[in-house]
């Protein structure tokens, strides 16, 4: 169970305050879970205050409600409607600005100057869960794994500081075991935490993923873990094993998907789906977006923005003469197909990572991993 | 969308002639023409490229027609008005409607629902000089639209988007997807999970920027329904949830009360 890692240490929670305090003299534009609006959302974080110490969610399918608890637990919730792409892919940004001269257009040479010069932050996320470790992991495939890398995406991912955190307990529609992304961190990290609660006693667990990360924890008072220490760490993933609220069998999934293209459950599906895409916007591995180009009344000024966009929407198929996937049907497979078949042929792993938010945040409950079963027990 | 006259760009725009914007009203309450209004800072750069030929709200003065861009707000509901949408039409390039009145009905279109006879009897002392018609319709019933900006109100930046690419001969950015796409790109929690709201915003065109959950409610569906809008499962979504029929007919009867989709699922709730 315990994964790759040089070295396990433990410090006491008293420490978290030192954690982020180095950090922040490093440099790092701290990001780490706080309560808003009714649910935990990632933004800047100053101290370990306006973390939500004490809070728990509660998951289901269209369902999300906090829940306060009778403790003092730093992380004891899972995920909540945002993602670290938010940070590294944002909703809206400028591609860049170009005016009009007599003769022609101006643009910026991407080559010589990058395109947004100002020097961007470095971030250090804080509370990143196993299977977020892997969607990063992903999305760091599709924006940079091929010969076009998206240069927004490099700039804002150099440089992060990553400290996971285990899952000491799943949510309701967790299926990070079934994906094999969690519930413990194995790569992909700086340092990973797992919370330990034992009486009084209240420390964290820490494995050491980078040299970075050892590095960072020297301001930190450490001492090296007892075997106590990790058969708790152990225990405590198992238990978190135990919880899955839901589970989704991979085997042969790609070509079961590609043989079912005609399923009737894919119709059935699609008289209940809105095509609203917000599964698609809470995602933390879905990568597409639109291009918009917009001018100043004069016309001499043009701003090309790219902004978050789904295969949910008409525009998104939309080529001369009409769009390609007219009917919610065909909207609906190609979420599907391609979070878990296409997805292997184009990157070389599945686009599905378990975090179960889809299922939470579709407003009226569709279920990605019932929709699975249920195509794979009745195949036509 | 006509493109704008190239010239008018360099020095010798005063001499060449400015599109002309002529703004009409039918039944409405004006809200939509003060959107425009209240484009106070963007009114004046907004005049260096088009000539601002008939507005009523704002000034008195009017020069003729024909107008290069007409802005249509309301809805038709008295013969007047319906005779009265084919001069604009007569003198108008590019005819474009604005807000829910001109695009849907209005609020007003819930007469619809009833018999208008009731309604007058009820309200006036003497039925004898209303002139009205059974039903409040958009334009496009009356006339070719082309061009509908959604709202009730409308949204003044999406109003400036429209008139600035008539001006530069491009494709406004005014997508026909649901609300949802804007409340996930500012990051709003969403109401309807985390609260249970009653948010029309799944089945809602974008355009307000998710004006009213980002004050913690839900979308009261006043941009009108958006592109395949699956009004039917998300009503059938609440039932099982308990909400009742009649909630449900009051929802969908709003501002676009009379546009096809919220008018079918509200009628399909009626008892
Ligand atoms: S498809 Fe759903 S469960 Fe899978 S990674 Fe995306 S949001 Fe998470
Ligand atoms: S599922 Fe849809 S939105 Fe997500 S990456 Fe694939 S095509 Fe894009
Ligand atoms: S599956 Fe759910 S969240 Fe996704 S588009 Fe359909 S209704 Fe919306
Ligand atoms: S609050 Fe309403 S509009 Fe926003 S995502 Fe939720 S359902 Fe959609």
């Amino acid at each position: 169970m315990v994964g790759i890692h040089l070295k396990t240490l433990i410090f006491e929670r008293s420490e978290l305050d030192h954690l982020v305090e180095t950090l922040k003299r490093r440099d790092y534009k701290v990001i780490g879970p706080l309560l808003r609006g009714g649910a935990i959302v990632y933004d800047e974080i100053t101290n370990t205050s306006s973390l939500p110490i004490g809070w728990t969610d509660e998951r289901s399918n269209g369902k999300y409600r906090l829940k306060n608890r009778d403790d003092a637990v730093v992380f004891d919730w899972t995920v909540g409607p945002q993602s670290w792409k938010r940070f590294l892919f944002p909703p809206i940004q400028k591609i860049f600005a170009t005016h009009k001269r007599p003769k022609g257009i101006d643009l910026p040479n991407t080559k010589k100057q990058p395109v947004q010069e100002t020097v961007p932050a470095k971030y250090a996320f804080l509370g990143v869960r196993p299977c977020d470790l892997h969607a990063i992991a992903v999305q760091d495939k599709v924006f940079l794994g091929g010969p076009y890398r998206d240069p927004v995406y490099e700039r804002k991912r150099s440089g992060n500081f990553i400290i996971a955190v285990n899952c000491r307990q799943a949510g309701g529609t967790c299926f990070c075991a079934s994906m094999g992304t969690g519930p413990k961190a194995t790569s992909g990290f700086d340092i990973a935490l797992t919370e330990v609660l034992e009486g009084k006693r209240h420390y964290f667990i820490v494995e050491v993923g980078t040299e970075l990360g050892g590095e960072v924890l020297k301001s930190l008072k450490c001492l090296k873990a007892t075997d106590e220490n990790l058969a708790a760490l152990k225990e405590i993933c198992e238990k978190t094993t135990q919880q899955m609220g839901r589970s989704l069998d991979t085997t042969n999934l790609k070509s079961i998907l590609y043989q079912n293209s005609e399923h009737p459950r894919w119709e059935s599906t699609a008289s209940r789906c809105l095509t609203c895409a917000n599964c698609t916007m809470v995602c933390p591995t879905c990568f597409c977006a639109t291009i918009e180009d917009v001018t100043d009344l004069s016309g001499k000024q043009a701003e090309r923005m790219r902004k978050w966009d789904s295969c949910f929407t008409l525009d998104f198929s939309y080529i001369h003469g009409g769009s390609v996937r007219a009917s919610t049907k065909a909207r609906y497979r190609q979420w599907v197909t391609h979070k878990l078949a296409s997805w292997v042929d184009q990157f070389g792993t599945l686009g599905c990572v378990g975090c179960g938010r889809c299922i939470t945040w579709c407003p009226v409950g569709i279920d990605i991993t019932e929709e699975v079963r249920t195509i794979r027990e009745n195949q036509s | 969308m006509s493109p704008r006259t190239k010239t008018s760009m360099n020095k010798t725009a005063q001499k060449i002639r400015k599109p002309k914007l002529a703004v009409w009203k039918f039944s409405s309450c004006d809200g939509c023409q003060l959107s425009l209004l209240d484009c106070e800072e963007e009114l004046l750069p907004i005049t260096e490229y088009i000539e601002i030929a008939n507005f009523p709200e704002a000034s008195r003065a009017s020069s003729k027609g024909p107008y290069d861009i007409s802005l249509v707000e309301g809805s038709i509901t008295t013969p007047h008005d319906a005779e009265r949408i084919h001069q604009v039409r007569r003198q108008s390039k590019v005819l474009m409607t604005i807000g829910a009145c001109a695009t849907a009905g209005g609020i007003q279109a819930l007469r619809n629902f009833k018999d208008v006879k009731q309604f007058i009897s009820a309200v006036y002392a003497n039925a004898k000089y209303i002139e009205t018609l059974n039903k409040s319709t958009p334009i496009a019933d009356h006339v070719f639209v082309d061009f509908e900006l959604r709202g009730c109100p409308i949204n003044k930046l999406q109003l400036l988007e429209v008139i600035n690419a008539f001006l530069n001969g491009r494709k406004p950015n005014t997508p026909a997807s649901a609300v949802c796409l804007e409340c996930k790109r500012r990051f709003i929690t969403c109401e309807l999970v985390t609260h249970g709201a009653l948010c029309l915003g799944p089945v809602t065109q974008a355009g307000c920027d998710a004006l009213c959950p980002s004050y913690a409610r839900g979308c009261f569906g006043c941009f009108g329904p958006k592109e395949t809008p699956n009004t039917s499962s998300l009503s059938t979504y609440w039932n099982s949830l308990g909400i009742k029929d009649d909630e449900l007919v009051r929802l969908f009867r709003g501002f676009n009360a009379y546009a096809e989709a919220f008018r079918r699922e509200s009628e399909a709730h009626e008892k």
